[in-house]
């Protein structure tokens, strides 16, 4: 990985800001710009650090550079971009794309899409990509110029579209079925995480309605006054510790929701090599009948029904010469189609072969991510477990001095 | 017969000495000093043509001398208890009589007869006997022995002597006349103070009560929800090979924590709930204990002022109104030892009673924190296995 660009440059998304401007359709819109910086990260020897270098990007040019790297690298599992809108949402966070807190954790996605792409053996090298990150005016006109666009919108249709392959590769099969299972789990687990986070948000606060009664109630008494002063302020120290225990379960969230998206990613590439293999099915079966055709024609026999072949039949046969010139046209187009299988055939066995490679890289890249995801949440239920075992340690203090 | 005489005299509170107040307070504890132990179990359904009651198995054990024999076991129902209680108050208006769990929930979800409600009500009843047990003139009350002790029809024709209906009336008639003339204006500051204390008291422990149930309700919903959350991680390690362990180790935790929480739950309806609604039926009690004795100041302050209008009938007021000013202060000493009394046990068990919730979630925290810790040192362990496997060539 020595050639990777994340080795040879610092990136960064240091900040968002929000914006007011016209869209195409001349009307007014808000939107927010995060602001991308990069520097050349320079050995140790020079000492000196180089300069940052910055520019402005909205989430939609992140979205037109992840559409354009799809469509170029349809064997490559491309990295995906933070949610667009706020999903899996309990009631203390907001819906809102402008919120704050939905901005930054939308920053610190954009930033880590923009390391993962630059830490990918192949992505990294990307032309457009490094443009993304260092030339601000013309950006978008060049990726235009590609003309992705042309290939992105057949390349949608065939992502949508139903066909039955013949002879499925078993692998693609398991990995489109693994694919749709990681989703559906990491959904499920999503929603019910957030579901659980918000009960615990109640158990918390409720806790905070202690503070206030026992110190109205200490007012009256003289001996248990000051215990249940003081346990008071303990239990408004417990439902507020839910806070920052919730905020830190967002991240672990995010690193969840990110594979959930890059489950998609890898049912693409599935698909791709579905669409790939019909084609080429297509193609073999359509040879394969032109040379029936052709044969037919040189031997005389119908060995399958045809309208051309019945009306020559009743309306008379063709002439020697018409039937040489068919087979003649057959001949070429059989030869042609010959070469396009050929051709068909090896770029097939090349998006396989580097297809499988990079999911090899992501299944090892995934696999050790979400241990380290698992590991950290297990780390923050410690940390929640002992602050939880200093509060009520007080409180019980507090409560037996009464 | 002296033990219904007993009943209708007031029998001020012996001078009771700090120490032996304190030796009585905590009822569960030094159980050297009782002579008498009750327990209430064995709840039992009975179907009539009228009707359906439970009636509970009443078991009192003592070596006191006024008791014929050292065993008891009778069968009693609600309705014996209510009896009990207005006996009780009856003849000691400015004592504090134990609270009785309430006639019916009314806006619980626990149906009437059932389990949870039956046991519930049974601590409550068991609680309510032996806190008359622990009281130093209550325990000793006529009432409070045949209710332990007599068979069910004795109790009956028990029940039915005594004061008739009228006369109980002209009583209440009385109570509410004298209310209406207060008995306030000569209170004792000290009655005031507590007066003042038990109206903001009962306004606190209401709020607390709601509290707790909030509490309870809150950590009830959070378990349904976690109860969900183990499932997934196992079905997730269903799909996985290089993590499935960990997925499973995670479901694991949950479902300990899981476990953990309803343990939670548990500790604090099995405790603090009770404890507080207890204290709940409490202020109200005692605010009715300050009115009673507001009532009897009433009585001697109208006939004082009677008698400052009607100077002629000196002599047949002074004997009455020397009567009443012995009432007054018979009650305010019973109501003032008695108020001192409920002080400590309450500080006592509210002591108590918080201190084991705190115990409660330490517990639950330190269940959570073993098994989360575990499962971090498993996984740490296999991380340096798996560096140790990439390093060899």
């Amino acid at each position: 990985m020595e050639d990777c660009l994340a080795k040879k440059m610092e990136i960064t998304v240091s900040e968002a800001e929000k914006r007011t401007g016209r869209n195409a359709m001349n009307m007014q819109e808000t939107y927010t710009a995060y602001l991308i910086e990069t520097r050349a990260v320079e050995s140790q020897s020079e000492g000196q650090c180089a300069p940052v270098d910055s520019l402005w990007r909205r989430y939609s040019e992140f979205e037109l550079l992840r559409n354009y790297l799809s469509v170029t690298y349809p064997h490559i599992v491309v990295p995906p971009l933070p949610e667009k809108r706020a999903d899996f949402v309990w009631h203390k966070l907001s819906a809102d794309n402008m919120d704050p807190d939905f901005v930054e954790r939308r920053r610190i996605g954009l930033e880590n899409f923009l390391l993962r792409v630059a830490s990918h053996p192949v992505l990294c090298q990307d032309k457009i990509f490094y443009s993304f990150l260092t030339q601000e005016g013309g950006w978008k006109e060049m990726v235009n110029e590609t003309g992705f666009q042309l290939k992105a919108d057949s390349r949608l249709k065939a992502l949508n579209a139903t066909f039955r392959v013949k002879n499925p590769d078993k692998r693609f099969t398991e990995l489109k079925h693994y694919s749709d299972e990681l989703q559906s789990v990491i959904s499920h687990l999503l929603r019910v995480r957030a579901r659980v986070a918000d009960r615990l948000y109640g158990v918390y606060k409720v806790h905070g309605n202690y503070g206030r009664v026992f110190s109205e109630w200490s007012a009256i008494e003289k001996e248990m006054g000051d215990g249940l002063q003081s346990a008071g302020h303990h239990m408004d120290v417990y439902a507020a510790s839910i806070d920052d225990i919730l905020e830190e379960e967002e991240h672990y969230a995010d690193q969840l929701k990110e594979y959930l998206f890059y489950a998609e990613a890898l049912r693409a590439v599935c698909r791709k090599h579905e669409l790939m293999q019909y084609d080429l099915e297509m193609a073999a079966q359509d040879l394969t009948s032109k040379k029936q055709q052709c044969e037919e024609l040189a031997t005389g026999t119908v060995r399958t029904f045809s309208l051309k072949g019945m009306t020559s039949k009743l309306f008379g046969q063709e002439t020697p010469e018409q039937r040489e010139a068919k087979i003649k046209v057959l001949e070429e187009q059989i030869q042609e189609g010959e070469e396009q299988l050929k051709s068909k055939n090896l770029e097939s066995r090349d998006f396989v072969k580097s297809a499988w490679a990079d999911i090899e890289r992501f299944k090892e890249q995934k696999n050790h991510d979400l241990k380290e995801a698992l590991i950290s949440y297990a780390v923050m239920q410690i940390s929640m477990c002992k602050k939880g075992i200093q509060v009520w340690t007080n409180a019980k203090e507090c409560f037996s001095k009464m | 017969d002296t033990s219904l005489a007993e009943v209708n005299s007031f029998s001020p509170s012996m001078p009771v000495s700090p120490s032996s107040m304190l030796n009585q307070y905590k009822f569960e504890d030094e159980p050297e000093l009782r002579d008498l132990f009750i327990t209430v179990d064995d709840p039992e359904s009975h179907i009539t043509a009228i009707e359906t009651f439970i009636t509970y198995r009443v078991v009192t054990k003592t070596s006191r001398g006024e008791f014929d024999s050292s065993e008891y076991e009778v069968r009693r129902r609600y309705q014996d208890f209510l009896w009990l209680k207005s006996k009780l108050e009856e003849a000691h208006p400015t004592l504090i009589i134990p609270p009785l769990p309430e006639k019916f929930i009314m806006k619980g979800m626990v149906e009437r007869f059932s389990d949870e409600f039956i046991e519930t009500r049974r601590k409550a009843l068991h609680k309510f006997l032996n806190r008359i047990a622990d009281h130093p003139t209550l325990t000793f009350n006529e009432d409070f022995k045949i209710f332990l002790t007599a068979q069910a029809w004795e109790l009956s024709s028990h029940k039915k002597q005594g004061p008739g209906l009228l006369s109980r009336m002209g009583q209440t008639v009385r109570a509410v006349a004298s209310s209406v003339r207060g008995g306030v204006k000569n209170r004792p500051e000290m009655f005031t103070e507590m007066n003042n204390y038990m109206e903001t008291f009962s306004q606190k422990i209401n709020v607390l009560d709601k509290i707790a149930h909030r509490i309870y309700k809150e950590e009830r919903e959070y378990f349904n929800e976690m109860k969900e959350y183990s499932p997934v991680h196992t079905l997730w390690s269903a799909s996985e090979e290089d993590i499935a362990d960990s997925l499973k180790g995670v479901a694991s935790c949950i479902d300990k924590c899981c476990k953990a929480t309803e343990k939670r739950m548990a500790g604090l309806s099995e405790n603090l709930l009770p404890i507080l609604h207890e204290y709940v039926l409490y202020s109200e009690i005692l605010m009715g204990v300050l009115k009673r004795r507001d009532q009897i100041q009433g009585e001697l302050d109208s006939k004082v002022d009677a008698l400052a209008n009607k100077k002629a009938e000196k002599d047949l007021f002074s004997e009455e109104i020397g009567k009443l000013e012995d009432k007054v202060e018979c009650a305010n000493n019973a109501l003032k030892a008695d108020w001192d009394r409920w002080k400590q046990n309450m500080q006592c068990d509210m002591r108590s009673t918080f201190t084991n919730v705190a115990e409660n979630n330490l517990r639950y925290y330190e269940e959570c924190l073993a098994t989360w810790e575990s499962f971090l040192a498993s996984q740490t362990v296999d991380l340096h296995v798996e560096e140790d496997s990439e390093d060899r060539p």
